[in-house]
Order: C-alpha cells, then structure tokens, then sequence
C-alpha cells in the first residue's frame, strides 16, 4: 500500500469526522443543557438534506440551498421544542426515548408523504466540483476539502460562541446549574428552544452538505445518529471538545480500518474470503472501540464524572 | 377509473374481515406482497403499478388482487402471507422485491400450493436445489444482470477490473455472476457495508490500483453515492454496473454524473416492439411518469398470468402450471422463454445514460448475452 | 383484588377465550396473529425486568431476540441438511427439538446479556441507552455482513420445529406451547418482583446509594437483572423464528428494540401484564391503521407521541389508576 492512499484515507476519515461532529455538537449540547437524549436527532439532518435539494432544484444555488437546509431545520427543531420536547424536560429518558422514536416515525413518513419515495437529486456545485492537487501529488476532490475546512471552522466558531459571547455563558451555566441561572431571570425556556434550534440546524447543515454527496433519501438520518451517539459517548456526553475528539476518532478508525483489515486478512487467507471477513471486522471496528474507551473512563474521554 | 375501484377492493379486501373465509366464487385471488413504504418503496410501487396496468388493460373482471405492504421487513412479510393463505385463500402470489424477504416467504407458500410468480428477486437458492414447480421467476435469476456484465467487460478488451459489491449474500452473489463470465484479472475486489454512503475510501484504493474498468454492484442510494463520488474524483475510468444503480426512478437523484455510464438490463423503453411501445405509453399517460425496469417486471408478469388463466383454472394445478410454464405472452422484453427451473431464458442488452431532454435515461447500445439462462438450473430438478 | 389484577385476568381470558373462537371459526390466520402477539408480549416481559423493576433503559434488546432468533435458525437449518455444527474436537449436531433450541436461546442469550451487561452497566443513564443501541447495532452489522448464517437474506426453515406430542405446524397447537410459556414466565417474573432479590433491585433503582450502605452491590443485581431480562427476550426470539420459520437481521435492528419498548410503554412500564396488553395493541392497530394508509407510521408515531404525553403509566396505569406505578 502506497503512501499517497494512506494520506488520502486520512483525509477522509478527517471528512467523515468533522461531518460527524456537525451531528454530535447538537446531540451534546442539548443534553449538556437540557438533559435530553433526542433520537429525532437524525431527522432534522434529513430535513436540512430535503430542503436543501427542494431549494437547490428550484433556484439552482448550492448557497441558497445551505441556507435553506439551515433554515429549516432550524424551524423544524424550534418548533419541535416547543411542542413536544419541552413537555420531556422533567420526564425521565425513558420517556424521552419513547416520545422522540416516535418523532422519527412521523418525520420519516411524513417526509415521504410529501417529497415521495424516490430519492432526490442534489450535486455538488461545479466552483467545487472535480479533484485538486495536494502537496505529495495527492488527488483529492475539492468538495471534499471544503467539507473538511467547513467543519473546523465550524467547531472553532462553536467554542468561540461558548466562551466567548453571552449565549455561551447562558449555556455553560445551565450545564452547571439549571435552577440558579432560572433565579437569574435568564429566560430559560427562550434559552432552551434555541440550544435546540442550534443544534439542529447544525445537523441540517450536515445533511445538506452530505447530501450532496450521497442520496437524498428517506432514512438517511438514523445511520448516522447512531454514529453520533458512538462519537458522544467515547467523547463524554455534554462535551464540545469530547464530540470534536470523538468523531475525528471514530472518522479515522472507521475508515482507516476499513482499509487496513483486509489488507491484513490478506496475507494469510484468499483475497475473496479476506476482503470478506475484513470488512465484517471493520463495521464492527467502532463499537470496539467505545466498548474499550469506556472500559478505561467509563464517561467517556471528556465526560463530566458521574 | 378500472384501476382505482380495483386498488379500492383490493385494500377493502385487505382490511375488511367481511370477506374472511368467504366461500370461494370463480374470481382468481391475487395475493401481493410488495414494499410500499421504507426505504426501496420506489421498487413496489413500479412493480404494483405495473401489475395492475396489465390487468386493467386485460378488461378482466374475475382477478382480485389483494395489495399489503411488506415495509421491506421479512417478518411482516411472513405475517402477510400467512394472512392472504390462511384467511384470503389466494390463488396466486407475487410482489416481493428483495431476495431475503423471497427467502423468507416462497419456500412455505408454494409448499402450501400456492403458485408464487417472482416479479424482481431470483436467489439462487430458489433456482438450483430449492426450485419447485408452483415457483415461476418472470424477472430474472439475480446473477444473470451480474454475468451480462462480464460478458460485456470482455468484449470491450478490459483486463484488469476493480470490482466491489456491499457485504450480504447478494453481493457476494453479483462479484461471484461477473467472475464467472469476464475473462481478465482482477485490479481489487471489495465488500462494502451495507447501506453505505460514503466511498472515498474505495475509490481511493480504485485510483490506487490502476485498474482499467470498474464494476460495481450498489443497488438504491449506495449507488447514487458511489457514482456522484466517483464523478467528482476524477478517476477516468468506465464504470460497469447491472441496471438496479441505473433505473428510471433513481436516475434522476444521480444526475449528469451517470452519463455515459453502461449498465446491462433484460429491459429497456427502447426495445422495439408493439407490446413494449405500447406499455411505454400506456404507462406513462396513466401514472405520469415513465416506466422503470421493475414496472416492466410488474407488468410481464401480470400479462403471464393472464395468459395462463385464458387455458386453465389455477384449481386445476397440473394444467395451470403448464400454462404458465409455457410462457405465451407478449413480454415487453420480446422473446421470452423459462427454462427448466422455470426461471427467464432472455437476452441482456448493454444500455448507456443518456439524456432525452431534461430527462435522464437509458438506451440500449448492444446485446451482451443472448438467450440467457443461468448456471443454476442443472441443479433443479423437480 | 385490586383493579389491576381484575384487568390482568381479563387479559389471560381474552388470550385463552379468543384463539379458542378463532379455531370454532375456522379462522387460523387470527391465532397466527395472537401467537405473534403473545410472543412479542414474552419479549417485553423480559424487557420489562430490566426496564420497570431495574430501572434500566436498555435500547439494545433486540440482540437479545436476535440472538435467540439465530439459537433457532442455526440449530434447525444444521439438523435440516444433516450437516453438523462442529465435528471436532467434539461432534454437535444440529437439532429440530424446540426444548433443546429453547435451552441453547436462553443460554447464548444470557451469556450475551451478561457480557454486554458487564459492560454497559460501568454507566448510567444516557450513557447506558446509548450503549446498548451500540452494541445491539455491532450485532447487526455482524449478522448481515457474516455470509455463513445467510447474511442479510437470513434463514429460511421449511418446516416448524418438533415438539414431543405436538403438531406445532398446527396453529392452535403451537399456540398453546406460546401461551404456556407466557404464563410460567409471568409467573416467574411477578415472583421475582416480590423475592428478596426483586425488592432489593427496586431500592436500587430507586436510591443506589442506600442499597450500597446495606452492603449489597447495586451493580450485581442489575447484571443480574440484566441477565435474566436477556434470557426471556432471547426465549421470545427464538419462538418468533419458530412461528415465521425465518430468521434474519432485521430481529437485531435497533428498529426492534424500539418497538419491544413501544410495548412495553403503551402497555405500563412495571406493570406485570403491561407488555402484553402493549403488544397485543400494537397488533391491532398495526393491522387495522395498516390496511387504512401506506403512510400509517405516521399515525402510529402521532399515537405514540399521546401516550407518552398525556397517558403516563400506560393503558394499564390510565385503567388501573398508578397503584404501584413505575415513577
């Protein structure tokens, strides 16, 4: 194996990672603040995936349609705190649980109801299309690229926001104490619906800019939800800095695994039997990892002890 | 309006318990188990739709066709068919789209007497020493599309193929079909996971491999991934695919970045003859969409039956499966023949991308097998 | 009797009385659909130790069934081609009897059950819902990616499994063998809420620290619990095979898991007939708000979304009044 794929595999896994981030960062946050686990998580990537496709077949901006994923999503997760989620706040996860599958089930049809069964068209815009040269003589497409600078960019304008302005006050505090900052006559279930609201947009973004890439089609959110929750609970639930970690983590092993186990099986099986049972192991690859992480810090690597 | 009343009876039929053990009159019961809604409900829809076009053109009034959604789940499907043998007692069954729910559900139907008519999946299984003879497949043994790849892989002179599938049995099957029929060497083989959706991974290593052709076997949304991906990493090289990545009804979610891109069919809009014409247009004025490879199957298979209930009554078995058996319908795909396991002896064309306006679609370029049967039939015996 | 119990008998009535007519009746497919419902029920009973009495919320139950379900298919496709399991250093044979398969589910389901358990239960809370989707999605992607077992395309069995005296191809017949089954295991189980070991994994549940102080290890009685919980959903899975003749992945969906605890909610968490009065409904409006719309999960998930709402303690806890619900 040349070191030019090994280089390009890593650059993937970093693409896969920061992609993953965009889901988790909301998924963290918003049980960082809220204490609420949202499996619906996954339709709101779905949905900026649909409203981004639907825009972009209409205007034929990729920007417009990225503003548009971030929009609805965001509308789709204001709205859906305002009318169900609030309601689980003081419920234990079980319900939560329960009352967000069934959000999944509603968005899932009701998405189909509306868009129907057959996936939609989104491409990549042709000022980002093709594959550019890197340093080492590396091919690697553009978009690609982009999603990775996008990502980062994201996450740095994340912490900033966190730490840096009067939102992210807002938020650190109510990890820390939800009833005080109540008692400060902070407008907490005006703070909640944002936090909500941000964390799916995020996960809108994600999906438009996956979408793009891949197919634009009912379901497409689970997959990587439960991804998500890998990356948060190896991260540490409630972490910002745990979810970048995580999912740049579970990005490379993902795909360097994918790439590496066959390859191993290779030398002491048949090249049909090993790519078979290789990519058996790689699938599994994650999950074996936040079995050991959490053998090791049983809140993840950046989780608040319990 | 002879399509709507017929789905409306069909799903009172469906629902209703009025008609549970109802005694049973000279109307054929159809049962159809197809998926509806999930992801792939595109599938059922075009095979239903065309299904039920060939019956209302048949101006028949004594088929009940009784339509459940099996959501893609084997479960539910077993659930079904339980339901339409034990309470409907059909006739006659078809609609299942996906090889493991086929595996799940013909095996004890047609052991309990019923005749099952395949319009999509064709396992193995169900082709060599699993075949019976209430069991006809009208669309296609799953490895033939597979074959019809290879066979074109070495006219074209390529001798160093990429190939990759997803990890399942099907395929395992599809690199197993392509295999057996190309000629050349292999530049890397590949299993993917299973509703996979990003493949920079792979096509790393296709860059990386120096290979002269791929082909690929990446049914639904993975194969819409892989060819915008591919497309988009500048790797040149022709991709080789059976026609699932390339039908009508995902064609348009892949986009220019399909053009040009060859993929072996038993189908296509294109083959010219006044039944497919015909079906064409019919089709297209009725659902406002153009016809997909599974409406083509929906439809065969519809026809298939009605010329085998023209010769014989389904409670006279022996008579009934040999009317079926001898296949004397008008097949949109022209000649159409079952072989001894009763599964399609057709040839597979060779179909390209293009673009007819603003809508993409295929046409055929050549034949790459003619009068195709499958490996598997020597195994069958009944 | 209290309420709760008068409702639990009506339900057992109802499970006896209804097959009965459906079989006067000539009506097989509906005892095909309460055995299917029973069955379900066995499986959220099982669910329901850990989740109710331990307070655990496991979203990783369908490996459980899954592996169960496999116990079944693997065995009884061994024995159907004559072909044994393992030929050193000892000979195993496949097997069509449905006790042994029986034993062996509850085996490999427990031995699962235990190890993810041993895992999982180091967290709590999220963390351990997270977890055990997780591990039951591992599972998954073993089995589909696994050829040797059928892979995604599962495993077919042409004929149902022997049990001595039985004709279980029969459906009442297999019906009564389900039926039994759920009544020893709801036996069993409102046994166990009452013994020493249930009593001590409700404190636990309820002040960890408490039941620490008394010198009993919290973790032990929920692995315990835990355990036990895996083993009946693990029996469950291997019925559901026996009754579709069929095994495959979509058992160990994370899907699955989701709706094992459907059941369990709409019915009553805690509530010792909750999971059967869930599953039974489940059927119902799965068949009736089927047959109305191809989209009727959207109804479905508006439904769900009441209940979680506005009837907490679930069809039980609305009917039974909260008596000793799970709060």
């Amino acid at each position: 194996m040349s070191l030019i794929l090994f280089a390009e595999q890593v650059l993937n896994g970093l693409q896969l990672g920061v992609m993953l981030f965009l889901m988790a960062a909301g998924l963290t946050l918003v049980f960082g603040v809220m204490g609420l686990i949202n499996l619906a998580h996954g339709s709101l990537f779905m949905i900026g995936a649909f409203a981004a496709a639907a825009v972009a077949g209409a205007t034929g901006s990729f920007l417009l349609a990225l503003m548009a994923a971030l929009a609805a999503a965001a509308a789709a997760g204001a709205l859906v705190e305002l009318v169900v989620i609030r309601r689980l706040y003081n419920r234990d996860h079980l319900d939560q649980v329960l009352a967000t599958f069934a959000l999944i089930l509603i968005f899932s049809e009701g998405t189909r109801w509306v868009f129907g069964s057959f996936p939609l068209f989104l491409n990549i815009p042709d000022y980002l299309a093709g594959p550019v040269t890197l340093p080492g003589g590396i091919q690697y497409p553009f978009y690609r690229l982009t999603l990775i600078l996008i990502g980062l960019a994201v996450a740095l304008g994340l912490f900033l926001l966190i730490s840096r302005t009067r939102l992210g006050i807002q938020i650190r505090a109510g990890e820390n104490d939800r009833e005080m900052i109540a008692a400060l006559g902070i407008n907490i279930s005006g703070l909640y619906t944002i936090v909500f609201a941000l964390g799916a947009a995020l996960a809108g973004l994600a999906g438009a800019l996956v979408g793009a890439i891949q197919s634009v089609q009912v379901g497409m959110g689970e997959p990587v939800l439960i991804l998500a929750f890998v990356v948060i609970v190896i991260g540490g639930i409630g972490s910002i800095k745990g979810a970048l970690i995580g999912s740049i983590l579970v990005g490379l092993t993902d795909t360097l695994g994918g790439l590496l186990l066959p390859e191993l099986f290779r030398q002491f099986m048949d090249s049909s039997a090993a790519s078979s049972a290789g990519s058996a192991l790689a699938s599994m690859l994650i999950y074996i990892l936040m079995a050991a992480v959490l053998i090791v810090r049983p809140t993840g690597l950046f989780g608040a002890k319990a | 309006m002879t399509l709507k009343s017929l789905a409306m009876a069909a799903s009172m039929m469906a629902f209703g318990t009025a008609a549970l053990g109802d005694t049973h009159d000279d109307a054929v019961r159809v049962g159809m188990i197809t998926t509806l809604s999930g992801g792939g409900a595109g599938l059922g829809i075009d095979v239903r739709d065309g299904f039920m076009l060939a019956i209302a053109q048949s101006g028949l009034e004594n088929i009940e066709v009784i339509i459940e959604d099996d959501q893609r789940r084997p479960d539910v499907a077993v659930r079904l068919s339980d339901e339409m043998i034990q309470s409907h007692d059909v006739d006659v069954m078809t609609g299942i789209i996906w090889s493991n729910l086929a595996m799940a559900v013909i095996p004890s139907a047609v052991a309990q007497d019923v005749i099952y008519l395949s319009p999509n999946a064709g396992p193995s299984q169900l082709a060599g020493r699993g075949c019976h003879p209430n069991y006809f497949n009208v669309a296609w043994q799953n490895d033939a599309l597979h074959e019809a790849a290879g066979a074109y892989a070495n006219s074209q002179g390529y001798t160093n193929s990429f190939i990759l599938a997803p990890n399942y049995p099907a395929g395992q099957d599809a690199l197993t079909g392509y295999k057996r029929m190309y000629e050349g060497g292999l530049a890397g083989e590949l299993f993917t996971e299973l509703g996979q959706t990003d493949y920079a991974s792979e096509i790393a290593q296709i860059r990386a491999s120096g290979a002269d052709s791929v082909f690929f076997f990446l049914p639904g949304g993975m194969g819409i991934a892989f060819v915008k991906q591919f497309a988009d990493s500048g790797v040149d090289i022709p991709l080789i695919g059976p026609a699932f990545s390339f039908d009508q009804g995902i064609l348009q979610a892949v986009g220019a970045d399909a053009l040009g891109i060859v993929n072996t069919s038993q189908w296509n809009r294109d083959i010219d003859n006044p039944t497919n014409a015909a079906f064409v247009e019919s089709f297209q004025g009725e659902y406002g969409r153009l016809p997909s490879l599974y409406a083509s199957q929906g439809f065969d298979t519809a026809n298939l039956l009605i010329s085998a209930l023209a010769v014989a009554d389904p409670s006279d078995g022996d008579a009934f499966r040999a009317a079926l058996a001898a296949a004397d319908f008008d097949s949109t795909r022209g000649d159409f023949a079952f072989g001894p396991n009763q599964h399609p002896i057709q040839d597979i064309y060779v179909r390209e991308v293009i673009q007819d306006g603003d809508v993409f679609t295929n046409r055929i370029i050549g034949v790459a097998l003619e009068d195709h049967g499958d490996v598997y039939a020597t195994e069958c015996s009944f | 009797m209290s309420r709760e119990q008068i409702l639990n008998a009506a339900v057992m009535l109802a499970l006896v009385a209804f097959p009965l007519w459906a079989w006067a009746a000539d009506e097989p497919f509906l005892i095909t659909l309460t055995t299917k419902a029973a069955i379900l029920a066995l499986a959220g009973v099982g669910l329901n130790i850990a989740l109710g009495l331990g307070g655990l919320v496991s979203l990783g139950h369908a490996a459980f069934f899954g592996i169960g379900g496999y116990a079944m298919g693997v065995l009884a496709s061994h024995a159907q081609l004559y072909d044994p399991i393992l030929e050193s250093p000892f000979l195993i044979e496949g097997t069509k009897s449905m006790p042994i398969i029986w034993l062996v589910a509850i085996t490999a389901s427990g031995l699962a059950a235990l190890a993810i358990g041993a895992l999982s239960l180091r967290t709590s809370g999220v963390y351990f819902i997270m977890i055990t989707l997780a591990f039951g999605q591992m599972l998954y992607f073993f089995a589909i990616s696994w050829p040797a077992y059928g892979g995604e395309d599962g495993l077919s069995i042409y004929a149902r499994n022997d049990f001595p005296g039985l004709n279980t191809l029969d459906p009442i017949q297999f019906y009564i063998i389900v039926l039994a089954l759920l009544a020893a295991v709801l036996l069993l189980t409102s046994r166990l809420a009452k013994s020493p070991f249930g009593l001590a994994l409700n404190a636990a549940r309820q002040s960890p620290v408490r039941v620490e102080t008394v010198g009993i290890s919290p973790y032990r009685l929920r692995l315990i619990a835990f355990t036990i919980s895996g083993m009946i959903t693990g029996l469950a899975g291997a019925l559901f095979a026996d009754l579709n003749r069929f095994v495959s992945p979509t058992m160990l969906s994370w899907q699955t898991s989701g709706e094992i605890m459907v059941f369990v909610i709409i019915g009553g968490v805690a509530r010792l007939f909750g999971p059967v009065v869930g599953a039974m409904l489940f059927i119902l409006l799965e068949h009736l708000l089927g047959g109305l719309s191809d989209y009727w999960h959207v109804y479905l998930g508006v439904l769900l979304l009441l209940i979680v709402l506005f009837a907490r303690g679930g069809v039980i806890g609305s009917l039974a009044g909260r008596g000793k619900a799970h709060d």
